[in-house]
């Protein structure tokens, strides 16, 4: 059974399976829990306004692309399978701004005309 | 793994084009179940979307202050109020069980029988305590009066948010543990020896990953905002 042991670099022709060394894992686990008490600590120094949405955001961002790219291969998989399955969410964006919009229009429906 | 291509797929770009163009199969040299997992997922996704979209939109419109999840989330531990501790337990917890996935994983392609069996059952038991830690969670929160449609700390709909959002998360926790112990002990006892096919174990971390990916976003969204 093909043993790869390539590390970060994108293997288009690899086809026994996804086999990388434990210690890539080892190291975006370890990462992810940097990241996961660089998170809560932005809530523990009461960090508001910007700054706290910005870094709760980028925080979780970087999680959730390196659980992705990493640990669900996505690194490694061919480009059909990474765009057909990362550009549909990008779509949920449009659905975000939306509703964004909406919630807004009804906070101001319900200050103008209910006063409160 | 035998393909019935006559020349090998080619990468980037040009394989993309080639794969979609392509007749019979789009997605070249993935095993039919982990391209099927993937697309679960991704369906999974647009469904804890529109919850967490949800939930945005009736945070953004409700005139009532949100209530404050430090504060509501915290536990009173030697004295004093430790915000979100049960929380960040929980997620060291879920990330955790992602890394015992992912050696599992490697496990599996390695054909280690034995070790990708405790890993996995080691995964399932870290979720298994994220969901007690999680019904704690409710039963306290229940306690003290959060409903669905109105709770004493803030704005009503706050109850009805956490409990579909969570409650949804935790149903994809379980479901996940069992699937986790199912193939654990089939790996272990050997059912997929005759193939030698171990994509069995990928596809089910690519759904145990899914589920602390999802927790990402919710902890992030929901406790942290």
């Amino acid at each position: 059974m093909a043993n790869n042991t390539s590390t970060i670099s994108p293997d288009p022709t690899h086809s026994e399976g996804q086999q990388h060394p434990i210690g890539l894992y080892l190291k975006i686990w370890a990462l992810l829990f940097v990241l996961s008490t660089l998170s809560y600590l932005v809530d523990f120094f009461h960090i508001q306004g910007y700054l706290r949405w910005g870094l709760v955001l980028t925080f979780m961002v970087l999680k959730a692309g390196l659980i992705v790219a990493i640990f669900m291969h996505m690194w490694w998989e061919r480009l059909a399978i990474i765009y057909a399955i990362l550009i549909p969410p990008l779509c949920l964006l449009v659905l975000v701004g939306l509703m964004a919009s909406e919630a807004d229009y009804t906070l101001f429906s319900r200050l103008t005309y209910f006063g409160r | 793994m035998a393909t019935t291509q006559s020349t090998p797929p080619t990468s980037g770009w040009t394989g993309l084009t080639h794969d979609w163009a392509s007749d019979k199969e789009a997605f070249k040299q993935v095993p039919w179940g982990k391209a099927m997992m993937w697309i679960f997922l991704l369906s999974d996704t647009f469904v804890f979307s529109c919850f967490l979209t949800g939930y945005m939109t009736v945070r953004m419109g409700t005139t009532e202050a949100w209530p404050n999840a430090s504060e509501v989330f915290a536990l009173h531990i030697a004295g004093q109020d430790v915000p979100l501790i049960l929380i960040a337990i929980m997620t060291f917890i879920l990330i955790t069980s992602s890394g015992t996935m992912a050696m599992a994983v490697n496990f599996g392609y390695r054909r280690d029988r034995r070790k990708t069996t405790a890993l996995m059952l080691i995964t399932a038991l870290l979720g298994a305590s994220f969901v007690g830690m999680q019904v704690f969670e409710w039963s306290k929160l229940i306690a003290e009066g959060v409903r669905p449609w109105g709770n004493p700390m803030g704005a009503a709909q706050f109850g009805a948010c956490f409990f579909m959002i969570t409650g949804f998360h935790g149903l994809h926790v379980s479901i996940g543990v069992i699937y986790l112990c199912i193939v654990a002990f089939k790996v272990l006892r050997g059912d997929y020896e005759h193939t030698g096919k171990y994509e069995i174990v990928e596809i089910t971390g690519l759904y145990w990953h899914f589920v602390d990916l999802v927790w990402v976003f919710i902890f992030a969204l929901f406790y942290l905002w």
